[in-house]
C-alpha cells in the first residue's frame, strides 16, 4: 500500500463537517434529512442547501464530501432517493455511498462521472460481490462489513482491484449492516428502511421493586439494580437469557477502537479509515478526528502499534472497547 | 384464477444426516409442496454433514414429483464456501441465491432472489429480474401490500412471501451458539445441533423474544401468513413459502394447501397451526407493515 491512508469522518450537522474538516478530516461523510440515509435521527442531517454549502466549505479546505444516500428505496417510491443521488451529484459530491441496487444503477445511469462508494449496509464481503458491483455499477470503493478479520481483508484486497474503507472508531454492529432486521421485529421501524435503529419513540425506562428495566417497544433490553446507571436499549447489546445462561448474548455493550490496527489495516491494503458517530456533537468529532489523525501520521511514520495506542488512549470515555472482528477472536 | 403455488423454502437448522433423509422422504412422498429448496444456507461448516446426502434427497423429491431449487449459503466467507456457490451454481436445476456473490457466478441462467437478498423495492426488482430472476421472495419486514406494489411493477416473476417460520431476522460474522458455550467459532462442536428450531432466547423477563442459530438470529415466535387466496392473487403474490421446523412440516404444509384451495379458512388454519407444537406463538406483524413481532390476530 502507497500513500497516505485517507481519514473519513462523519459529519451529522453542517457545524460538526466544518469541526471535522478543521480537525483535519481529509473526507467527511454526512447525508439528507430524510430517510434516504442510515443515520435519520432528529434534529440531524442536512437539506440540500446546507449540502452546497458544506461541499464547498470541505472543498474550500482541501477536504471531501461523501454523501451517503444507503437505505433502501421504498416500493412504489423510489423517487425521493434518485433525487437526493442527483441533488448530491449536483453539488459536487466527492462520490455518493450507496446500497440499494435501485440507487446504484441509477447513479451509474444518470451520474457516471460520479464516484461510487458501495455502503456498508450492501454487506459485500466477497472478491465475487464486490466484483459484481464494480464492473456493474463502476464502484470504486466499498466499505467493509464490520465482520472481517485484517487477515481476511488482506486476503479481499489481493482479489479486487477497488479501494476498500475499513470502520476504526465508534459504534459497532455485530450484526452484519444491511442483514439486520431486530428492531423492526421489536419496533416497526428498521435501518433497511427507515434508517433508525433501536428507535428512542419506542423507549421506556420502567421502575419495579426490582430496579429498572429498559425495554424497546414493551421487549426488556436490559434491567439495572437500584441506583445503577442505566444504558440506553441497544437491542444487540442487551441482557438476555438463552438455555441456562443470561448474559449479552449476541456482544457486549462495548465500541470499536482499532487504532491499535492501523498499521495492520494499512498493510492489509485498505485505503480509507472511517470512524462512526454522525449522531455525536462536534466536540466529540473534533477530538477523534484530531487523534486519528495523528494517529495516521505515526503509522506513515513506520510508529509502531503501542506508540499508536496511546495517541489513541484519551478517547476511551470510560467505556468498553474492541478491536470487533479484526482480531480474529470472533473466529 | 391461477393457483397459488407453495414453496417448502431451506432447512435453516442443523439437522443430522440421517434426519434430513428421514424429513425429505417424507415430505417427497406426502406433503403438497410443488417447490423444495435444499441446500445449506447458514454455515459452510455444516456442509461436509449435509453435502453427501443431497443427491440422495434431491433424487427422492424429484421421483416425487416436487421441483428442486438449490439454495446457496447467505453468508460466504471461505474458498471452500464460495467455491460451493459456484458448483450449485453451475447446476442446471433452479439455485437460490442468498448473497450477491452467487449472482456472477449464475451467469444469467434462472434464478430465485431468497429473502436474505435486499429486494426493497421495483427498481432493484427489475434490475433482478434482466439478470435472471424468476421468483423473488422479498426480505421478511416487507409487507403484503409492498410485496404487491413491487409486484405490479413486475408482471413477468413469480413473487414468492415468506409465510411459515421462525423469521430470519439477522446474520453476524460471529456464531452465538459458540459464544453461549464459551467456544470459538472454529472449533464450534457444532453445538447449534442441539437446538433444531434454533435456541430460544427469552428476555430478563421472561418474555419469548428471539431464537439463535449459529450466525443466524430468528424470530422466537412463528411468524404465519392466513390470508385469503383471493387477497394474495390481487396481490400479485404466486407463491408462499413454508420454511421447515421439528413440527409436523408435512401438516403444515396440508393447512395451507387447504388454506389456499379455500377448503379452510384463516381462522381454521390458525387453529390447525397451534395444535402442531410450534416452537413459539403466532405473529404476522410483517405482513401487515407493523412490528413483526405483533401477534396473529384471532378472528
Amino acid at each position: 500500500m502507497s500513500g497516505r491512508m485517507e481519514l473519513v469522518c462523519p459529519a451529522g450537522t453542517p457545524a460538526t463537517l466544518r469541526a471535522a474538516v478543521q480537525a483535519g478530516a481529509d473526507a467527511v461523510y454526512c447525508g439528507f434529512r430524510d430517510e434516504t440515509n442510515a443515520r435519520n435521527f432528529p434534529g440531524l442531517n442536512f437539506s440540500p442547501q446546507e449540502m452546497a454549502e458544506g461541499i464547498r466549505f470541505a472543498h474550500d479546505h482541501g477536504a471531501k464530501v461523501l454523501v451517503a444516500i444507503n437505505t433502501f428505496a421504498h416500493a412504489g417510491a423510489v423517487d425521493p432517493w434518485r433525487k437526493a443521488a442527483d441533488i448530491a451529484a449536483g453539488a459536487g459530491a466527492d462520490a455518493i455511498i450507496a446500497a440499494d441496487i435501485a440507487v446504484l444503477d441509477h447513479m451509474a445511469s444518470a451520474h457516471p462521472g460520479t464516484r461510487l462508494h458501495l455502503s456498508v449496509q450492501a454487506a459485500a464481503a466477497t472478491p465475487e460481490a464486490i466484483g459484481f458491483y464494480a464492473k456493474t455499477f463502476g464502484v470504486r470503493r466499498v466499505v467493509l462489513p464490520r465482520v472481517l478479520s485484517v487477515q481476511e481483508i488482506a486476503a479481499l484486497n489481493r482479489a479486487i482491484d477497488v479501494e476498500t474503507e475499513a470502520f476504526v472508531f465508534g459504534g459497532l454492529c455485530v450484526m452484519t449492516e444491511g442483514r439486520c432486521h431486530l428492531s423492526s421485529y421489536a419496533s416497526g421501524r428498521s435501518p433497511n428502511l427507515n434508517g433508525v435503529c433501536s428507535p428512542p419513540e419506542m423507549v421506556s425506562y420502567d421502575e419495579d421493586a426490582g430496579g429498572t428495566a429498559a425495554r424497546l417497544a414493551g421487549f426488556t433490553i436490559d434491567r439495572y439494580k437500584p441506583g445503577q446507571p442505566t444504558g440506553y436499549p441497544t437491542l444487540c447489546k442487551g441482557r438476555f437469557k438463552a438455555g441456562d445462561k443470561a448474559g449479552h448474548l449476541f456482544e457486549d455493550p462495548v465500541s470499536l477502537n482499532a487504532g491499535s490496527m492501523i498499521v495492520a489495516l494499512r498493510s492489509a491494503g485498505v485505503t480509507a479509515l472511517k470512524i462512526e458517530g454522525r449522531q455525536r456533537g462536534k466536540g466529540y468529532v473534533t477530538e477523534v478526528v484530531r487523534a486519528f489523525k495523528r494517529a495516521v501520521e505515526a503509522a506513515e511514520r513506520g510508529f509502531d502499534p503501542t506508540a499508536i495506542d496511546s495517541i489513541l488512549a484519551s478517547l476511551s470515555e470510560g467505556g468498553r472497547q474492541t478491536t470487533g472482528a479484526y482480531r480474529k477472536t470472533w473466529r | 384464477m391461477p393457483q397459488i403455488g407453495l414453496t417448502l423454502g431451506p432447512l435453516f437448522f442443523h439437522w443430522p444426516a440421517e434426519r434430513l433423509r428421514d424429513f425429505y422422504n417424507r415430505i417427497a412422498d406426502e406433503a403438497p409442496v410443488d417447490r423444495v429448496h435444499i441446500g445449506e444456507v447458514v454455515c459452510g461448516k455444516r456442509m461436509p454433514f449435509s453435502d453427501p446426502v443431497w443427491p440422495e434427497i434431491i433424487g427422492r423429491l424429484e421421483s416425487g414429483g416436487k421441483e428442486v431449487v438449490l439454495s446457496t449459503l447467505a453468508a460466504p466467507t471461505t474458498v471452500r464456501e464460495r467455491r460451493s456457490i459456484e458448483e450449485f451454481c453451475a447446476d442446471e436445476r433452479l439455485v437460490e441465491i442468498n448473497d450477491v456473490t452467487a449472482l456472477p457466478a449464475r451467469g444469467g441462467r434462472p434464478f430465485v432472489i431468497g429473502p436474505l437478498v435486499n429486494v426493497y423495492n421495483e427498481a432493484t426488482a427489475r434490475f433482478l429480474i434482466r439478470h435472471g430472476a424468476t421468483t423473488i421472495c422479498p426480505p421478511v419486514e416487507v409487507s403484503l401490500k409492498t410485496t404487491g406494489t413491487i409486484a405490479a411493477a413486475c408482471p413477468e416473476t413469480v413473487f414468492e412471501v415468506f409465510a411459515f417460520g421462525r423469521l430470519p431476522l439477522a446474520l453476524s460474522g460471529r456464531c452465538y451458539h459458540a459464544r453461549l458455550h464459551g467456544l470459538h467459532k472454529d472449533s464450534c462442536q457444532f453445538t447449534c445441533e442441539q437446538d433444531p428450531d434454533g435456541l430460544a432466547v427469552d428476555t430478563l423477563d421472561d418474555q419469548p423474544f428471539l431464537a439463535i442459530n449459529g450466525i443466524q438470529t430468528l424470530s422466537a415466535q412463528v411468524h404465519a401468513v392466513l390470508t385469503e387466496p383471493a387477497d394474495l392473487a390481487a396481490l400479485g403474490i404466486g407463491r408462499l413459502r413454508l420454511s421447515p421446523h421439528g413440527c409436523d412440516m408435512v401438516e403444515v404444509a396440508r393447512t395451507y394447501r387447504a388454506l389456499l384451495d379455500g377448503r379452510q379458512d384463516p381462522e381454521g388454519a390458525r387453529v390447525a397451526l397451534t395444535r402442531l407444537g410450534l416452537p413459539g406463538d403466532l405473529v404476522d406483524g410483517y405482513a401487515r407493515g407493523q412490528a413483526g413481532s405483533r401477534p396473529v390476530v384471532h378472528a
